[in-house]
């Protein structure tokens, strides 16, 4: 086994400049430069609209040091695919050295994933383009304004499922669509999950990624203060948060097999997350109760996946 | 401000100046300031590695505290980008970031 990656291998470079319009605290700049200093400069981003996208390219400004291209919502996988597809060509005509690596990393948020673009992804996945695709996941459409999408988790508060006597937040009764099972459906080489909270494991999965040939797909957590009515210095202790209370996995599919990154010993129990935020505030015990079963029951199935019990039962 | 006319644009309206973001001062948005301890700091990179905006800048200075510990690296706050997050003084394990209320 090589070297474990520390925190003083990441590059200093920094191709996401300051400057851009992300909100204070946000975890999606963090997440956007990490994935950046492990891509390196030869890097093509496509995005599709998210709040990522609309916030670091404010005309006539960009905070991006390196290609980048606006898509539209549904096509930033299909975007990559031609991208990669381009550089295939160019290289064949000798317009690129054949031996340049070009890393094409299309990027969009949790909506532009799991609602608007599932069906250019899905496509990406299944004609094997040479695309590494990171959804960054803040669990709504925060973009817009907080509204409600397949990846928002039971009770979440949004401005589409609100908080009264009759609507109590979210009401999908089970675990929200599983982005890296439908991965590996699509006999994907690479399949991972990250959260910036734990910079060193998103760095090395993102260069493990970009070094495999093929379709790859990243799911990364990423904090929103507005969206979860968190304070801006929460960022990241809300998202340490989740992995160590099995709300959030970080693990890896690599061909066949998977790998917890992070293995949680003893779990907190999920209360302590969802307690953090303002999102989650109406919840009362009952409600917490039955969270915290779905969480159990995920956790038994990454461990199952696994073969071994790496994320270990709630404490206390 | 006087805008550029279409014909003055570029095709595409590309931007022709990657990272030319850097020029819109974010920093105006702040309401706390983190001051770095350069005593207390350890100089671990927490900070560095979660400032979403880049704003903490890791300087060759070499600094000796008080108590005689020398360091290679200077760790310093880009005023002009920090946003006043906090994210820096949260995250900080040896508490050597202290947020300070903005006075003009």
């Amino acid at each position: 086994m090589s070297k474990p990656i520390t925190v003083w291998d990441l590059p200093k470079e920094e191709f996401l400049a300051s400057g851009h319009r992300m909100c204070q605290g946000c975890a999606a700049a963090i997440t956007f430069r990490h994935v950046l200093k492990a891509a390196g400069k030869d890097t093509i981003v496509s995005m599709p609209t998210s709040c990522g996208e609309i916030t670091s390219t404010v005309y006539p400004h960009s905070a991006w040091r390196i290609p980048w291209i606006h898509v539209a919502f549904e096509n930033a996988a299909a975007v990559a695919s031609g991208i990669s597809a381009a550089i295939e060509a160019l290289k064949r005509r000798g317009e690129i050295p054949k031996e340049k690596d070009i890393n094409v990393i299309a990027m969009g948020g949790d909506g532009g994933t799991f609602d608007i673009g599932f069906q250019a992804l899905s496509g990406t996945l299944e004609r094997g383009d040479n695309v590494l695709y990171i959804c960054y996941d803040n669990e709504a459409y925060m973009n817009t304004g907080i509204q409600r999408s397949g990846a928002t988790p039971l009770g979440a508060w949004t401005t589409t499922t609100p908080v009264g006597k009759v609507w109590r937040g979210e009401w999908r009764p089970k675990k929200r669509k599983d982005l890296i099972a439908i991965a590996v459906a699509h006999n994907v080489p690479y399949a991972a999950t990250a959260t910036p909270a734990f910079p060193t494991d998103l760095y090395a999965k993102v260069k493990k990624a970009l070094s495999i040939k093929g379709p790859k797909l990243m799911h990364v957590l990423s904090s929103c203060v507005p969206g979860w009515r968190i304070e801006p210095e929460k960022g990241i202790e809300v998202l340490k948060l989740a992995v160590l209370t099995g709300m959030w996995v970080n693990y890896e599919y690599e061909n066949g097999t998977y790998r917890v990154t992070t293995p949680v010993p003893k779990r907190k129990p999920v209360k302590e997350y969802l307690r953090l935020q303002g999102r989650f505030r109406h919840l009362t015990d009952e409600d917490i109760k039955k969270i915290q079963e779905l969480v159990d029951a995920e956790v038994e199935k990454i461990n199952k996946l696994v073969g071994k019990q790496v994320i270990g039962p709630v404490e206390g | 401000m006087s805008l550029p006319g279409w014909k003055q644009l570029p095709i595409g309206v590309v931007i022709l100046n990657p990272g030319n973001s850097v020029e819109y001062k974010t920093g105006e948005w702040r309401t706390l300031r983190p001051e770095i301890d350069q005593e207390k700091c350890i100089r671990c990179r927490t900070c560095w590695t979660f400032c979403p905006e880049g704003a903490i800048l890791e300087v060759s200075e070499p600094y000796k505290t008080k108590a005689g510990r020398e360091f290679k690296l200077t760790y310093k706050v880009n005023y002009e980008h920090c946003k006043g997050c906090g994210i820096c003084s949260n995250e900080c394990p040896a508490k050597a970031i202290a947020m300070v209320e903005e006075v003009i």
